[in-house]
């Protein structure tokens, strides 16, 4: 009995293993979301400090848009947040914003620092928002059509590559797209 | 040229460091009397293999060689020289390099300073050090290549990421590193023991400088790490939680255990099995620690398999050596046969409840940092895990922890007796509820955390002093005989008291920073003032200039308190073009009652530029409890204990002659 009990550790490690292979098989941009073609959940944001507008779900409806889950935090927003400048800069489509468990304030000061590129930024303190929306991490995109309804799930950094070849072809598609 | 000859060095370390394992393991194994010898000199090569192709690396860098992929992507011709250099573990496969040098640096200071005994065990933790170097340097070979270049190469590079250019930033990894990568020398050490069935009182004497010299060096890089935030990121975070950090804290709890444990073995030769766990859980840690987060596995929870086939190589390795050596702890830990017996109260039992609420606390940061994970492999539910809930759970365990600090180091080893030693930290106890209620009183916000963190500190801090006072019988034998106690006193136990001094100022330091911060915001046009904590900020100007790759804002701010003029302080925002990013450079003027941080941001036009004040008392004290924390490891590693190793030479020949008759 005591013998078993020093593999113990051996096994804990295995379950551990498992699960990193297991994670391993998934396409980290590609998480499937049980949200996908589905209406976006209902919410209500406050505005981030300093801000007038908070963000409520019925702002994206009526046209394509971009939602975006970012924290001040968060180094890879950090890194991703020049591309959604310069997306914000070309004017294709409009990106809102979630302020992802910050500490009061925080967002604030890192969008002066680093520019704004939202349209409207809702302030999930709490992360009650990021739960509905099945947020794991961030920076997490969503692209949502004319009808309010989720479209796409990018999960990461939207780099160049991401952008050119995946999110700026449906983007383009939906906005092509009859309203139903 | 220089790259081919850099990964040229790569191939050839993989090859000794495979060669020197497997004979080492056969030598050992047939007896051979030349494989001690071998192994020793093997080691050595395979550093400087790896010190070659480090240096080949940091000539690339230094020339703006831009056709290889990592200096072209990492690097700028405008870049200020020295983040040149360090900016050759700004990126994943020169950190990995930095990796590999060091372990292999570290394998190296083992073969000139080991010493001639216990040969079987050192030859075996040489081979298992080399499996370890081979292991990583396929990696970098097949995988994370630094060597690998780019045609057509480009006219310039793309700029080191401009929160790396900071030289807290660029001096944090080699100390992290130390640290994690120090941790292998006691895995090998514990591997070789598993494998040689046999552990003991001399196992801990000679690993523990090793244990001693990772755990200090990992302090120093959690506390660069922590300076960083707090300089760098513009707000004063220093922790956050993040699973960046966690992985860095993980290795250190089970390392703060490990050392505490082989003390223990040292003295009482018991709890063999735990140690050696802990020795290999260390390491596992560090190693699961470094891959997950360089290999942006843990940046973003779900970014594991950024690219496949690293992905998989990690999980290869970290099989192999995990997986490897708690396989062997299964098999082999039932013949490490305590002969200490445990007492209720001495100070054994207190340590082992230290690695047992150290241990819980490391399993919670590992559960709040992979849990995320977990739930997306297995369902499309998410749970977020943040600092409220490793607040609510670790803090009060680590409180309760401390309240055990002093207590520890003043009971007996064996038997001990509890009530003498409560009621020589009496003075203590009142001192640290004194100061708990002036903490309440002064302080109104957050009045229980502020109260119970100052009580804690004081607690822990009086208790050392009055440990080592009464160790030194200060008072009772006249000041002479005192002090020459003190010189007699072992460094260990000197050691041990810097260190958990150091804590208690870390404690207070923390405490002090998150409980009583204060801050406000306002725009401001020149001119203009806003009021904190009786200062008043004053916006004087702002300028622009342009620095080496970057433009810059500065902003002057006069401090004056009351009608007192306190002089001027200087903040500046920065922009990188190469990398269209913007930090801060925040202004922070700094006392020992705590400092005054102000940061600004993107004016608006009509309102002037919003200007962030902050109080952030007691924050130096963090840096300054850290570094005696880390003080305390060094004297402790300076111990060389009653009896020097090879002083018992009678032992080892005895040892010698059992092993031939077993």
């Amino acid at each position: 009995m005591n013998r078993l009990f020093l593999f113990l550790p051996l096994a804990l490690f295995a379950v551990m293993a498992a699960y990193f292979a297991l994670g391993l098989r998934e396409n980290p941009g590609e998480i499937p979301s049980q949200l996908i073609d589905r209406e976006l959940p209902a919410f209500d944001l406050p505005p981030i400090q300093g801000h007038e507008t908070g963000l409520a779900s019925a702002d994206l409806a009526g046209e394509v848009s971009l939602l975006n889950v970012f924290g001040s935090w968060c180094p890879p927003c950090a890194i991703e947040h020049p591309m959604l400048m310069q997306i914000s800069r070309s004017g294709v489509v409009p990106i809102y914003g979630i302020d992802w468990k910050d500490p009061p304030g925080a967002g604030t000061r890192w969008l002066e620092r680093n520019g704004n590129p939202y349209v409207r930024i809702g302030n999930d303190a709490e992360g009650r928002v990021a739960i509905d929306l099945g947020i794991t991490g961030a920076p997490e995109t969503f692209i949502i059509d004319r009808a309010g309804r989720v479209r796409y799930r990018h999960v990461g950094v939207i780099t160049e590559e991401v952008w050119e070849g995946t999110l700026l072809p449906l983007v383009e598609h939906l906005q092509a797209e009859e309203m139903p | 040229m220089i790259a081919e000859l850099g990964q040229f060095a790569l191939i050839l370390a993989l090859m000794v460091a495979l060669v020197q394992s497997v004979l080492t393991f056969v030598g050992v194994r047939t007896g051979d009397p030349a494989i001690h010898g071998f192994a020793r000199a093997g080691s050595i090569a395979q550093f400087v293999l790896m010190l070659t192709a480090f240096a080949c690396l940091t000539v690339l860098f230094a020339v703006s060689d831009f056709s290889v992929l990592v200096v072209a992507e990492n690097s700028h011709t405008d870049k200020p020289f020295l983040y040149k250099l360090t900016g050759v573990w700004g990126n994943h496969e020169g950190s990995m390099l930095l990796w590999g040098l060091i372990l292999t640096a570290y394998t190296a200071a083992l073969a000139l300073s080991a010493k001639p005994v216990e040969a079987r065990l050192v030859s075996l933790t040489f081979a298992v050090q080399s499996l370890v170097t081979a292991a990583f340097t396929a990696f970098l070979l097949f995988t994370s290549n630094p060597f690998a270049r780019l045609w057509p190469s480009p006219m310039n590079g793309q700029d080191l990421n401009p929160l790396l250019q900071d030289p807290g930033l660029a001096s944090h990894p080699p100390m992290l590193y130390a640290g994690y990568v120090g941790f292998s020398i006691t895995f090998s050490f514990a591997v070789a023991a598993l494998i040689e069935g046999r552990v003991d009182a001399r196992w801990a004497r000679i690993v523990r400088p090793w244990a001693l010299a990772a755990w200090s060096f990992l302090t120093v890089g959690i506390a660069l790490g922590a300076a960083w935030a707090y300089y760098e990121l513009g707000w004063g975070g220093w922790w956050a939680w993040d699973p960046v950090e966690n992985a860095s804290l993980m290795p250190w709890l089970a390392g703060t255990a490990f050392i505490h444990s082989l003390r223990v073995m040292e003295k009482r030769d018991t709890l063999k099995a735990w140690t050696i766990l802990l020795a290999l859980m260390t390491f596992s840690l560090s190693l699961a620690g470094t891959f997950l987060v360089r290999s942006g596995v843990l940046t973003s929870v779900h970014a594991f398999a950024v690219d496949p086939e690293r992905g998989v190589f990690i999980l290869g390795i970290l099989i192999a050596v995990i997986g490897g050596s708690l396989a062997l702890y299964g098999l082999r830990a039932s013949h490490l046969k305590p002969t200490g017996v445990f007492s209720e109260v001495s100070r054994e039992s207190t340590l082992l409840i230290n690695n047992l609420f150290i241990g819980a606390a490391c399993a919670l940061v590992f559960f709040g940092t992979f849990y995320p994970l977990f739930i997306t492999t297995v369902s499309d539910e998410t749970i977020t895990v943040g600092a409220p809930f490793f607040n609510a759970t670790f803090n009060p365990m680590m409180g309760v922890l401390f309240i055990l600090v002093p207590v520890s180091g003043m009971l007996a080893w064996k038997r001990g007796k509890l009530k003498p030693v409560l009621r020589k930290l009496m003075p203590a106890l009142v001192a640290a509820l004194a100061a708990g209620v002036l903490a309440l009183w002064i302080a109104d916000r957050t009045p229980i955390a502020g109260a119970l963190g100052t009580a804690l500190a004081m607690w822990v801090g009086i208790g050392v002093l009055i440990d080592i006072a009464q160790r030194l019988k200060l008072g009772d034998i006249p000041l002479k005989a005192s002090l020459s106690r003190a010189i007699n006193l072992p460094l260990g136990i000197w050691g041990m008291a810097v260190a958990h001094f150091g804590l208690a100022i870390t404690v207070f330091a923390i405490t002090g920073v998150s409980a009583w911060k204060q801050e406000t915001s306002a725009f401001l046009m020149p001119g203009q003032s806003l009021q904190i904590a009786g200062y008043t900020v004053e916006l004087d100007d702002v300028r622009r200039f342009d620095g080496a790759n970057y433009v810059a804002e500065e902003g002057r701010f006069a401090i004056s308190r009351g009608q007192r003029d306190l002089g001027e302080l200087v903040a500046e925002r920065r922009f990188y073009p190469v990398r269209q990013m913007s930090t801060t450079e925040s202004a922070i003027r700094t006392r020992g009652t705590g400092d005054l941080y102000i940061s600004f941001g993107e004016p608006s036009r009509e309102r002037g530029w919003p200007v962030h004040v902050y109080i952030y008392p007691f924050a130096m004290w963090l840096w300054i409890g850290s570094a005696i924390l880390t003080l305390g490891g060094v004297l402790s590693i300076a111990d060389r204990g009653r009896r020097s190793l090879t002083a018992r030479k009678t032992a080892d020949t005895t040892d010698a002659a059992r092993e031939v008759t077993s």
